[in-house]
């Protein structure tokens, strides 16, 4: 299947490993990306706390150029971008008049209908689970993992329309395909502080620390992730005592499709996820 | 009354029309109404404090007052306490609020309309090192399309002051070749600061 990609700005940065593994992931499934042509920023959260017009034209600028391409999908790995495609075209579907001013400032029409997915929604429903698990070579047996899907992907309900936006499930499903023993938790879609990272880094300390002890209570030996800040807040803001190795979900894939590159994305995290994968004799 | 344009909505009272919206040129909008036609959607008084977002909210325990004092304060006209608070900053858009809402009340959407009032009107902001690094993250964006980590980081320490947090985290980043110095740039950069100065609010 064809899809355009738009990979973002942290997956060119310090979300390289999520980059590089989803493109192999999708090339062992047979998924031909191609990068929206001359993308740029979505805007985060930065556009949308400090100018509403700007967070829309922005992700808009990006929208109005994969609409022309051949592909009717776009694959957005990361959860911020994902989610500010999908409010901009929530206000321009629904707000005519924001839509020609938006069109005036872009200088591109919008035409609306492209369909924008993250890779968890393209691998459960377009690829799904039995082909997954045909390809399967290395089963991740003893890889106890809690599946965290943060807030972006499935909030708000009506405009992400991801899928159970309480208790979701495809990740979990996903993992469990792999041969994970998947440990059910609460904390699935409970924020880990965002952006508020490198201004607030205290805050985002207590609630990744909440969030690693509820893992820990869970039974999880390592947390499964689908969002670069979430990963990095997860990876790098953790006490000592309560850290555990944190993966994107596609890096579990490819370990499990026995894709080449593990050992290089693993050298990227900062709690080093070796010592688990290698006791557990799956590299 | 008398068939002039009717403004905004009654909510139960008389409607305000063009002619009740200034005297003598002075902005007569209270701070609830402003606040709500910004948001553009459910009316905020609609709140009977229920309090399932903050309950549900990740960051309440580090805010000056909760979200659903936030909107009361509103209805008090409590402008300056509001947009002076840290809550509005310390804000992280996890959107658990609105999607717990029985009254489908856009919290969210009202702390990003705060935020940009608090900008707009020059309010000294409570949380400044927030405000430093969203203007670092756009400021990226204006130059060159994209978020540049390294360069992004430095302009938020010079904003911030804030010189040598993260040092270790940085230079190990560095290492391993996830902050790289040089990035592609956006080639239509021109659409780009078209867009940044069309929607300029500052």
């Amino acid at each position: 299947m064809k899809v355009s990609y738009y990979p973002g700005c942290s997956l060119h940065g310090t979300a390289k490993e999520y980059d590089q593994s989803v493109k192999a992931m999708s090339r062992a499934l047979g998924i031909e990306l191609k990068e929206v042509e001359d993308w740029s920023c979505c805007g985060a959260t930065s556009a949308h706390s400090t100018n509403y017009k700007l967070s829309v034209a922005l992700p808009a600028r990006n929208l109005m150029i994969a609409e022309k391409g051949e592909a009717k999908e776009v694959m957005v790995p990361c959860a911020a971008c994902f989610n500010r495609f999908k409010m901009a075209q929530h206000h321009l579907d629904h707000d005519e008049s924001l839509k020609k001013e938006v069109e005036g400032i872009v200088g591109q029409k919008y035409a609306g209908g492209l369909k924008v997915k993250n890779p968890i929604d393209i691998l459960y429903n377009d690829i799904g689970l039995d082909a997954l698990a045909e390809k399967v070579t290395k089963k991740l047996a003893g890889l106890r993992p809690v599946s965290y899907y943060g807030c972006l992907l499935v909030r708000p309900p009506e405009v992400c329309e991801f899928e159970k936006y309480e208790n979701p499930y495809m990740l979990d499903d996903i993992m469990k395909t792999l041969g994970a023993d998947v440990k059910p938790w609460s904390y699935k879609t409970d924020c880990c502080g965002g952006s508020l990272t490198i201004s607030r880094t205290d805050v985002v300390g207590k609630l990744v620390d909440k969030l690693m002890t509820m893992a820990r209570e869970a039974g999880a030996n390592c947390v499964v992730t689908a969002c670069p800040v979430c990963m990095t807040n997860l990876d790098a803001r953790a006490s000592e005592n309560l850290r555990l190795p944190v993966f994107y979900f596609t890096e579990l894939v490819s370990l499990a499709l026995g894709l080449q590159g593990t050992s290089t994305w693993f050298k990227l995290h900062n709690v080093d996820p070796v010592p688990l994968v290698s006791s557990l004799g799956l590299v | 009354m008398t068939g002039k344009k009717i403004l905004v909505k009654s909510y139960g009272c008389l409607p305000l029309t063009e002619d009740d919206r200034t005297v003598n040129g002075v902005n007569m909008k209270t701070f609830l109404e402003e606040v709500n036609e910004k948001i553009n959607g459910v009316a905020i008084q609609r709140c009977y404090h229920c309090r399932k977002c903050t309950a549900g909210c990740p960051l309440a325990f580090a805010m000056e007052y909760n979200p659903n004092k936030v909107i009361k304060m509103i209805q008090m006209g409590k402008k300056k306490e509001v947009l002076g608070s840290s809550t509005i900053w310390l804000c992280a858009s996890c959107e658990t609020c609105i999607t717990r809402c029985p009254n489908e009340v856009d919290i969210a959407r009202m702390m990003d309309v705060l935020r940009e009032t608090a900008i707009k009107d020059g309010v000294a902001v409570k949380e400044k090192n927030v405000l430093s690094f969203h203007q670092a993250f756009l400021a990226s964006i204006k130059s060159r399309g994209r978020i540049n980590e390294p360069f992004m980081m430095v302009d938020y320490k010079l904003k911030s002051g804030d010189l040598f947090s993260d040092m270790g985290m940085g230079i190990s980043m560095f290492m391993k070749g996830k902050l790289s110095l040089t990035s592609p740039k956006t080639r239509d950069i021109d659409t780009i600061r078209k867009i940044f100065d069309k929607t300029k609010n500052l």
